[in-house]
C-alpha cells in the first residue's frame, strides 16, 4: 500500500520544495517501518487489526467489553492484534490510526468509541483507501460514507429486557433504578427495555432514573446511586462508560444490582442479578476469519442475541428458580427470534399511546433508533 | 546568550534528571529503558509522519499554554484555559453557523475574532474578580472551567443541537468551506502556524515594549509599580484578555480545523497540558514554542508505547509528571552559587534580575 502510494506521488512529482520534503518524509516512514521489520518479520502474513478505546483497558466497562474481545481474537496464531486505550475523540485519534497502518501495517482498524466516526473515521479512511475501518455504532449509510468504512453494532437491550425480567422478580421494593449518561437514543431504548421487562412480570414496577450528563461520571454516578438507595431503590443498573462505580455502591448499600458493557460479577459478590453484555470477542473473531479467507466485508453488521452479537451475564446467588426461569424463557424466544419488545399497546410515561395496539416494531426497525420518549413505568424525563 | 545560559543549562539538566528517573521508572516496569527512549524519540521526532504527528499535538498546546504564561508575569496563577478555550469553541461554532454561506475568508476571521474576544472575556473576568474583589484567581478560573463545559453541553444537547445527530449530540456543521485547512501536503493544519505567530506576538509585546516591562514590574512589586503611577487594574484586565483569546483561538481551531461542529469532543484536556508547558517554559511566550513541541512529542509517543513495549497509557503521563516536579524543584537552583561555576562573576550580579525571567 504504501509503495503504491509512494509510486502515485511521483507522478505528480514537481521540482518544488513541497514535494521534496514530503519525498524525505515518506523514506522516513518506510525507514520506520523497515526499522519495525524484525518484530513483525514472522508475522508478515498475518492479519494486523487495531483496536482503539477511549478509556482504560480495565474499566469493568465499555472499553473492557472490546478490549476482551480483542484478546479473544489475540489467541490465533494467523492474528496480530494491537491497541490503543484512552485515546480521546480528537485529531488524536487519527494520528492514532495512522500510526498504526504506517507503523504496524493494520489491515483492518476498530476505532470502538462512538465519537470517533465523524469527522476522524471518515477523514483517515478516504486517505488510506486499502485499508478497512469497522466503527462501532451502526452509522454507515451507503450513500454518504466510503466503502472501506463499516459498522457494527448489537441490540444489547435484549439482555436489558432479560435483566428487566429477573430484577422485577427480584425486587422488593418494586422500586428499581436506572443511572444514565445522557438522554440519547440509545440509551433510551436500554431504559424502556429494562422497564418493559420488568413490567412484564411484576405491574408494580417503577423505574427512577437520573442523567448524570457524561459517560465517566464517577462522583455524580455514586451520588445517584446512594440517593436512589436512601428512597427504597432495591435493584439498580446503569448505562455509563462504566457500571463499575454503581455496581459497587449497590453492593456496600446493601441492595441487588445488574450489569451492563462487561460482566461485573466479581464486583458485587452478594447483590449482582445478571446484566447485559457485548460479545465481541465472537464479532472480532468473525471480521478475522472474513479477512483471513479475504471475503468481502459486509458494511453493516447487527445483531442481538440470537446472532451472538450480545449475551447475559451469568446469573448471581441472589436470583431465585422462579426468576431464573421466567428469564430463561424469554431468552429462548429472543434466540429463536419469536420475541418483540416492541409491540403495542405501549404508552409513554406522560400518559399518551406511542406503539398503538396492534403494531409491533421489530428490532431492526429504524424507527427505534430515533427513541425520544420514556416508557410508563419510567419515573424521569428525557429532558433531565 | 550568556544571560539566558543558566536558565537553558538548568532546564536541559532537570529534563536529564527527569529522563534518569524516568528510565528507572520503566525498568520497574519491565521495559529495557533505552529501548522505551529510543520509541519515544522515533514515534516522536524519528519521521516526517511523526514529525506530523507531534506537530499537529503541540498546535493547541503553544495557545493555551498563553493563557496561564501571560497571567503569570503578572503575579497571577491562571489555570482556566480549559474553560477559555471551550467559552472560544463555543463562539467560533455559534458564529461559524450564523454565518455560513459567506465567504470563508469573512468566516473564518469572524471565528477568530469572536472565539478570541470570548476566552479573553472569560480570563478578564477572573483577573476582574482578583482585582476587585480579592477572589482568588487559581480557584475562580478552576470552577470557571466547569461553568464553561456545563455551558457548551446545555447549549449542544439544546439549543445548537442538529437534530441528525441522535447518539453524540452536536451542533451543525460549520461547513466544508469555512475550515481551516492543512499546510502544503502535510497532516498539519494552519492552527499550528497561528499558534506560532499568537506566540511570537505575545512574547515581543511581554518582553519587548513598555507595556512588557510595566506588566513584568506589576508582577515583581504591585506595591512599587501601583507607586510609580502604573494603572495596575487596566493592565491585570488586558493580560488576563490577552491570554483568554489566546485559548480561545486554541478552541476556534480545534473546531475549524479538526470538528467541524461543536460537542463535548472539545473538552479534552488541551488547557490542562497548557498549564504544564506554561510552567516548563517559565512563562516566556517564546520558550513556550519547543515546550509545546517536546509535551507534543511525549504525547505522540505514548500510542507506540502502548503498542511495542505493552506499557500503559499512563506512561506518557508518568514521564510529563515526572519533568513537571523536576522543573519545578529545578526553580530553587536559579541564583544559587552552583551555578557560578559556568558564569562570570559579572553577569552574576544580574542574578536577582533574571529571577523574573
Amino acid at each position: 500500500m504504501k509503495n503504491k502510494k509512494e509510486m502515485s506521488e511521483e507522478k505528480n512529482m514537481l521540482a518544488s520544495r513541497r514535494n521534496f520534503m514530503k519525498k524525505v518524509a515518506m523514506a522516513g516512514v518506510a525507514g520506520v517501518a523497515a526499522g519495525w521489520l524484525p518484530v513483525t518479520a514472522q508475522a508478515a502474513s498475518k492479519v494486523k487489526m487495531g483496536f482503539i478505546y477511549v478509556g482504560p483497558r480495565d474499566d469493568y466497562g465499555y472499553n473492557q467489553s472490546h478490549f476482551e474481545g480483542k484478546s479473544a481474537v489475540a489467541q490465533q496464531s494467523w492474528v496480530k492484534a494491537f491497541d490503543e486505550e484512552s485515546v480521546p475523540e480528537t485529531i488524536e485519534v487519527q494520528k492514532t490510526m495512522e500510526s498504526m497502518i504506517n507503523l504496524d501495517g493494520a489491515q483492518v482498524i476498530f476505532p470502538t468509541s462512538f465519537g470517533y466516526f465523524d469527522p476522524h473515521i471518515l477523514k483517515v479512511a478516504k486517505k488510506y483507501p486499502d485499508v478497512m475501518f469497522l466503527h462501532c455504532g451502526g452509522l454507515w449509510d451507503a450513500n454518504k460514507h466510503p466503502k472501506n468504512v463499516g459498522s457494527y453494532f448489537g441490540y444489547i437491550d435484549e439482555p436489558m429486557y432479560i435483566a428487566g425480567i429477573v430484577a422485577g422478580l427480584t425486587s422488593k421494593t418494586n422500586k428499581l433504578g436506572f443511572i444514565a449518561a445522557i438522554p440519547i437514543p440509545q440509551v433510551l431504548r436500554n431504559i424502556n427495555s429494562f422497564t418493559l421487562g420488568a413490567r412484564s412480570v411484576n405491574s408494580k414496577i417503577t423505574t427512577n432514573v437520573v442523567f448524570t450528563g457524561g459517560w465517566a461520571n464517577p462522583v455524580k454516578e455514586a451520588e445517584s446511586a446512594n440517593s436512589m438507595a436512601d428512597q427504597g431503590v432495591d435493584v439498580l443498573t446503569c448505562h455509563v462508560d462504566s457500571p463499575k462505580v454503581v455496581v459497587e455502591t449497590a453492593e456496600k448499600r446493601g441492595i441487588y444490582s445488574c450489569g451492563y458493557h462487561a460482566n461485573q460479577s466479581v464486583l458485587a459478590p452478594n447483590g449482582f442479578l445478571t446484566g447485559a453484555e457485548w460479545n465481541w470477542s465472537k464479532v472480532y473473531s468473525d471480521y478475522a476469519e472474513m479477512i483471513k479467507a479475504k471475503k468481502t466485508i459486509p458494511n453493516l453488521v447487527r445483531g442481538g442475541l440470537k446472532e451472538g452479537m450480545v449475551k447475559t451475564s451469568p446469573y448471581g446467588k441472589a436470583v431465585s428458580t422462579k426468576a431464573k426461569a421466567a428469564a430463561d424463557k424469554v431468552k429462548d424466544k429472543f434466540m429463536d427470534g419469536s420475541m418483540i419488545v416492541y409491540q403495542g399497546p405501549i404508552k409513554d410515561n406522560t400518559g399518551k399511546t406511542v406503539i398503538p395496539a396492534g403494531k409491533q416494531y421489530k428490532q431492526t426497525d429504524i424507527w427505534l433508533e430515533s427513541m425520544n420518549w420514556l416508557v410508563e413505568g419510567v419515573i424521569g424525563s428525557t429532558s433531565s | 546568550m550568556q544571560k539566558f545560559m543558566p536558565a537553558i543549562m538548568i532546564t536541559i539538566g532537570a529534563i536529564c534528571v527527569s529522563l534518569w528517573l524516568f528510565g528507572m521508572f520503566v525498568t520497574a516496569a519491565g521495559a529495557g529503558a533505552f529501548e522505551v527512549f529510543y520509541t519515544i524519540y522515533r514515534a516522536a521526532f524519528g519521521s516526517w509522519f511523526s514529525w506530523q504527528n507531534t506537530l499537529v499535538r503541540a498546535a493547541p498546546l503553544m495557545l493555551t499554554a498563553l493563557c496561564t504564561a501571560l497571567p503569570a508575569r503578572m503575579g497571577l496563577i491562571v489555570i482556566g484555559g480549559e474553560g477559555a478555550m471551550v467559552a472560544g469553541g463555543v463562539m467560533a461554532a455559534i458564529t461559524g453557523i450564523a454565518l455560513n454561506g459567506m465567504a470563508p475568508m469573512i468566516v473564518i476571521s469572524a471565528m477568530l475574532i469572536t472565539s478570541a474576544i470570548a476566552g479573553g472575556m472569560w480570563i478578564a473576568a477572573v483577573g476582574a474578580l482578583k482585582y476587585y474583589r480579592g477572589v482568588n484567581e487559581t480557584i475562580s478560573s478552576l470552577l470557571l472551567n466547569y461553568i464553561a463545559i456545563a455551558i457548551m453541553s446545555f447549549l449542544v444537547i439544546g439549543v445548537l443541537r442538529d437534530p441528525e445527530t441522535l447518539n453524540k449530540p452536536s451542533s451543525s456543521h460549520i461547513g466544508e468551506a469555512n475550515m481551516i485547512g492543512a499546510i502544503g501536503e502535510s497532516s498539519i493544519h494552519w492552527g499550528l502556524g497561528i499558534g506560532l505567530i499568537v506566540c511570537l506576538i505575545l512574547w515581543f509585546v511581554m518582553r519587548r515594549t513598555t507595556f512588557g516591562f510595566a506588566a513584568d514590574m506589576a508582577g515583581g512589586n504591585l506595591r512599587a509599580a501601583q507607586i510609580s503611577g502604573l494603572n495596575v487594574g487596566s493592565m491585570l484586565l488586558l493580560v488576563c484578555f490577552a491570554g483568554g483569546a489566546a485559548a480561545g483561538i486554541a478552541g476556534m481551531i480545534e473546531i475549524a480545523a479538526v470538528h467541524g461542529r461543536l460537542n463535548v469532543s472539545l473538552n479534552s484536556g488541551y488547557g490542562y497540558a497548557g498549564i504544564l508547558v506554561a510552567f516548563l517554559a517559565r512563562h516566556n511566550p517564546v520558550a513556550i514554542i519547543p515546550v509545546a513541541i517536546l509535551l507534543g512529542g511525549i504525547q505522540a509517543s505514548s500510542g507506540l508505547l502502548q503498542r511495542s513495549h505493552d506499557l500503559p497509557d499512563a506512561t506518557a503521563l508518568v514521564l510529563q509528571g515526572i519533568i513537571f516536579v523536576v522543573i519545578l524543584a529545578s526553580e530553587t537552583l536559579y541564583g544559587k552559587p552552583i551555578l557560578a561555576w559556568f558564569r562570570s562573576a559579572r553577569t552574576y550580579q544580574l542574578t536577582s534580575s533574571e529571577r523574573l525571567n
